[in-house]
């Protein structure tokens, strides 16, 4: 049939064909226009790279730290007490990682976090149940925590803020209501359900002093990962923060992948609840109370858009750590810890800016 | 071409009806297409081509009447459905995402996984695999001598985004191409580019259909000229034997259609 076709059209027509052809190709292939400015040029590369820029400032934190601390900020022990701070954050800013770059938000990640180690706490010791047992309550509650998220987005098509916002306060108040406001101390802990601190436990890389938690940060950031860059899920995440209608174009089911991100952030949070009690050794109902703002701060200078589609996984993580050292090295120079914050506030802006910026691309 | 080698149609529809509360978008229409062949569809603000397009694409499912490729009718209920027979469409709005590159574009809804246990077991994908056909299919068209696949789409011009729209419909064995106003956002020059890309699509052998108010552009490119009036194929024409100004007031009622023409017929 395309041989029909080709004997229809007459020589003259193929002349012109083939010479316009040629223009055709020469115009659409000028691609990287070559009279683009550096400026543009950066701007490009940040785009296709966000995390080289949390990289760089995370690099010159440490210098200035270094430089104004001198010789205290670059022990063993401090890289040890940094890392171990920023461990818990970091998990969290996972799960806020996947639902940002859906372009929602989930203000309701700490107080998941922090209902899932009361219900491990509270099952465990309270209760008597085997700790096996409660950590998997725990695990199931922090995935049906993410599925109501899922679903107020996706049936109700609440926006994630607000959706979000109502969720956190309800899991706030049942896990006060559940705690019964009360604190199960380490101790008791230790004596009935130790695997319930097991993430506390210590590992020494040489002098620096990590825990089994830090571990499983770094295991989960490198899953999460691989499902966001080598799997069709993780296109399909970014997709559908981009361009929601050109993904459902394109055959994505986005309404199953949105429930998909917040089942899966859901227990992603559990999971940092078990972590956080390997941190602080007790199961606190008030504990991370600001969680949910720093999960989002982490994300948000570690270079991922709150707009969506745009940014990645170990940017958050390399965000926290700028963040962790920003305190630190502020707190070891005796910086008072309201400027400590201001510090963090400014970061915050300079990332949006930065993500500001780099969205206004246009070829 | 003579009688007795006319092609079947690979695409119809016959009496297609859609109302939508009191309005009736599609009245009795009717459509063909045939191998090979573009054809346009013009038609006035209103007249009900997005409609028509909606149905054959299985963006709606029509009232009554029915669709007919290669002789067998067939029924959609999502564009899914439509896709799986072939029917592909760039959208207007093109339904690239910019964030991704190229390649996850082209492949975006159905990725190729790998083969052994990483694709079956963890889901990998092919990345290599997809860089390939997606480079080969570029430059088949004659779209790409670009230097980086992995380019995101954001930062191609707009008629090169096009032209990655283009490429990833005719990528997929795809029987049917149908545009939506390919070249309404686009500037003189790209525009030109595109039509040339819509003629090399042709010369693969794939029927277009191109939906256009551009009236230069369909009678440089169609090979027939679909009218729709009032949610219904008013006749089809050969832009070789009518003028421009014959179609805008075909179109717009101010002149009747050419008694002659059988609206199915091939010329």
């Amino acid at each position: 049939m395309v041989a029909n076709l080709q004997s229809q059209l007459n020589p003259e027509d193929e002349g012109a064909v083939q010479r316009s052809e040629q223009d055709a190709i020469a115009l659409l292939a000028q691609g990287d226009g070559s009279g683009k400015s550096a400026i543009i040029r950066v701007r490009n590369f940040m785009a296709m790279y966000p995390t080289i820029v949390s990289v760089v400032i995370l690099l010159l934190s440490v210098v200035a730290c270094g430089l104004i601390t001198g010789s205290r900020f670059f022990t063993p022990f401090n890289f040890s007490l940094i890392v171990q701070q920023v461990t818990v954050i970091s998990v969290l800013g996972a799960a806020q990682t996947l639902v940002i770059l859906t372009a929602g938000i989930d203000l309701s990640v700490g107080a998941i976090m922090v209902l899932c180690s009361v219900v491990m706490g509270v099952t465990a010791v309270d209760n008597g149940i085997p700790q096996g047992v409660a950590i998997v309550l725990a695990l199931v509650a922090g995935a049906i925590c993410g599925l109501i998220n899922g679903f107020l987005v996706t049936s109700l098509k609440l926006p994630p803020f607000i959706a979000t916002l109502g969720s956190w306060n309800v899991f706030f108040g049942l896990n006060l209501w559940y705690s019964g406001s009360m604190t199960i101390m380490s101790q008791d802990i230790s004596k009935v359900a130790p695997a319930l601190q097991f993430f506390g436990q210590a590992v020494y890389v040489g002098p620096v002093h990590l825990t089994v938690g830090t571990f499983l940060m770094f295991a989960l950031f490198g899953a999460l990962w691989y499902a966001l860059n080598e799997t069709a899920w993780g296109r399909h995440v970014h997709a559908i923060g981009d361009d929601p209608e050109a993904a459902r174009l394109a055959g994505i089911g986005v309404e199953g992948m949105l429930l998909s991100v917040y089942f899966v952030a859901g227990v992603i949070c559990a999971l940092g609840g078990w972590v956080l009690i390997g941190r602080i050794g007790s199961v606190t109902p008030q504990e991370g109370l600001t969680s949910n703002l720093d999960s989002i701060t982490a994300v948000v200078v570690g270079g991922t858009s709150l707009f969506g589609g745009r940014g990645s996984l170990l940017g958050t993580l390399v965000g926290a750590l700028i963040v962790g050292v920003y305190r630190n090295g502020l707190a070891l120079a005796g910086v008072d810890p309201l400027w400590q914050t201001v510090a963090v506030g400014l970061l915050i802006i300079l990332a949006v800016t930065i993500d500001q910026w780099i969205r206004k691309i246009t070829a | 071409m003579s009688d007795k080698d006319k092609p079947q149609p690979l695409l119809q529809a016959r009496d297609l009806v859609k109302r939508f509360g009191r309005v009736t978008a599609l009245d009795h229409a009717d459509f063909d297409l045939y191998p090979g062949e573009i054809l346009a569809m013009i038609g006035d603000n209103g007249a009900g081509k997005s409609t028509l397009i909606k149905a054959l694409t299985g963006a709606i499912t029509p009232d009554s009447g029915e669709i007919i490729m290669d002789g067998h009718k067939i029924s959609f209920r999502s564009p899914k459905d439509s896709r799986a027979h072939g029917i592909e469409t760039v959208y207007q709005t093109l339904a690239l995402s910019p964030a991704l590159s190229i390649a996850d574009n082209m492949f975006l809804g159905r990725e190729i996984r790998r083969a052994d246990f990483f694709g079956r077991v963890l889901r990998k994908l092919n990345r290599a695999e997809m860089e390939r056909i997606a480079r080969k299919e570029l430059n088949h068209l004659g779209i790409m001598t670009v230097q980086n696949i992995k380019q995101t789409v954001e930062t191609l011009s707009g008629g090169q985004r096009q032209g990655v729209a283009i490429a990833r419909t005719v990528a997929f064995g795809s029987r049917v191409v149908i545009m939506d106003e390919p070249t309404a956002a686009l500037g003189v020059r790209e525009s030109r580019a595109v039509l040339q890309v819509i003629l090399k699509v042709k010369a693969r052998g794939l029927p277009i259909i191109l939906v256009s108010h551009n009236m230069p552009q369909v009678f440089e490119v169609a090979d027939r000229i679909h009218i729709h009036r009032l949610g219904r194929r008013l006749t089809v024409i050969d832009p070789k034997a009518f003028s421009m100004a014959d179609a805008v007031a075909m179109m717009t009622g101010a002149l009747p259609p050419p008694e002659s023409a059988d609206p199915s017929s091939r010329s």
